[in-house]
């Protein structure tokens, strides 16, 4: 299959560009900024639990490497999400199709 | 010292994406973020069913990846403040409307579960101004300003146009919420989430310029997946 190295090279480009992800401005971003600067940051609650929050994984001491691993985290879950969703529909919607054409 | 507590947690956060996290919204708004999410995720899995082949399936699992983590890189943007690449309007481009917000959604919906990134009530909220107004701005930005030709140049001004155009959309939505909510008043929220936003939209403009002539330049048979696919 034509695209079966679409799959692999897409994936691996967003492995590498996670690689960059320790480089990455920690300044506050739009939103926070705004939030802080208009005195309503504080309004922020807190989540109920946690997992891999902040992009660190936990029970790293490396922080660079802790984020690089929890966005190889992230990023193979969302692949797998969404091909894995996707490829279902894929399946039984060619299913239904083919039902059709010989029904 | 509650205010003092948040500052520290912010400045201890690693600059990583941040959406908007719970707290900042009212019930209602709340409310209304999940009907406007739940309706068009509705629609997106109907017209997404009909455009899946060999080629998009892959390519909404890539796309999801590389937003995923082109989303983890905060650049900095004036005066201490930083912005992050969102990708809609370039989701959108590759993959057409529906497919991306679908891609949107379940890279927005991880990062909240799993990330605790954006708050599990505003995750309707968040997907609505992430996920469909920047891909709605951006596609539609995309598509009036297809006189200005399909390749080269022209298709990177499009492309920087559009993701510059939907980064704005999106804070505009925001900062409705945030004014609806009793949060921040819109005379004052907006110049501020505009203001910041019309940068960080160069960012998202430059990245998103980038990415699709790195696509047209490797891959061109890849670009509008929707339009391409058979109906």
């Amino acid at each position: 299959m034509k695209n079966a190295k679409l799959w692999l090279v897409g994936y691996v480009i967003a492995l590498g560009v996670v690689l960059l992800a320790p480089l990455a401005s920690s300044s506050p971003d739009g939103l926070e900024a705004v939030a802080e600067e208009h005195y309503f940051s504080d309004k922020a609650q807190d989540p109920p639990f946690q997992i891999i929050a902040d992009y660190v994984f936990p029970g790293i001491e490396n922080e660079a490497l802790a984020t690089i691993l929890s966005g190889f985290v992230g990023v193979t879950l969302v692949y797998a999400l969404v091909v894995g969703l996707a490829y279902l529909a894929y399946r039984r919607v060619g299913a239904r199709t083919a039902t059709s054409h010989t029904g | 010292m509650i205010i003092s507590d948040s500052l520290l947690l912010l400045a201890e956060s690693g600059g990583q994406p941040l959406h908007a996290p719970d707290g900042f919204f009212s019930m209602p708004v709340i409310a209304a973020g999940w009907i406007v999410a739940v309706a068009l995720l509705a629609i997106a899995l109907r017209k997404t069913d009909r455009l899946l082949n060999e080629r998009m399936v892959p390519m909404m699992g890539v796309l999801a990846a590389f937003v995923f983590a082109a989303q983890m890189l905060n650049f900095p943007v004036a005066g201490g403040t930083s912005g992050h690449f969102v990708g809609g309007a370039f989701a959108a481009i590759v993959l057409g409307v529906w497919p991306a917000g679908l891609v949107m959604t379940a890279v927005v919906a991880t990062q909240a579960l799993l990330f605790q990134d954006g708050g599990l009530g505003a995750l309707g909220l968040n997907i609505t101004n992430m996920g469909f107004v920047s891909i709605f701005v951006g596609y539609g930005l995309y598509r009036v300003t297809a006189r200005l030709g399909a390749q080269g140049v022209a298709l990177t001004v499009r492309a920087f146009i559009a993701a510059w155009a939907s980064v704005v959309a999106s804070a505009v939505a925001v900062t409705l919420q945030l004014a609806a909510s009793g949060t921040t008043p819109l005379e004052v929220g907006l110049p501020a989430m505009v203001g910041v936003h019309l940068l960080i939209g160069i960012g998202e403009g430059l990245i998103t310029a980038a990415a699709l002539s790195f696509v047209m330049a490797t891959r061109r048979d890849l670009l509008n997946l929707s339009a391409s696919a058979p109906a």
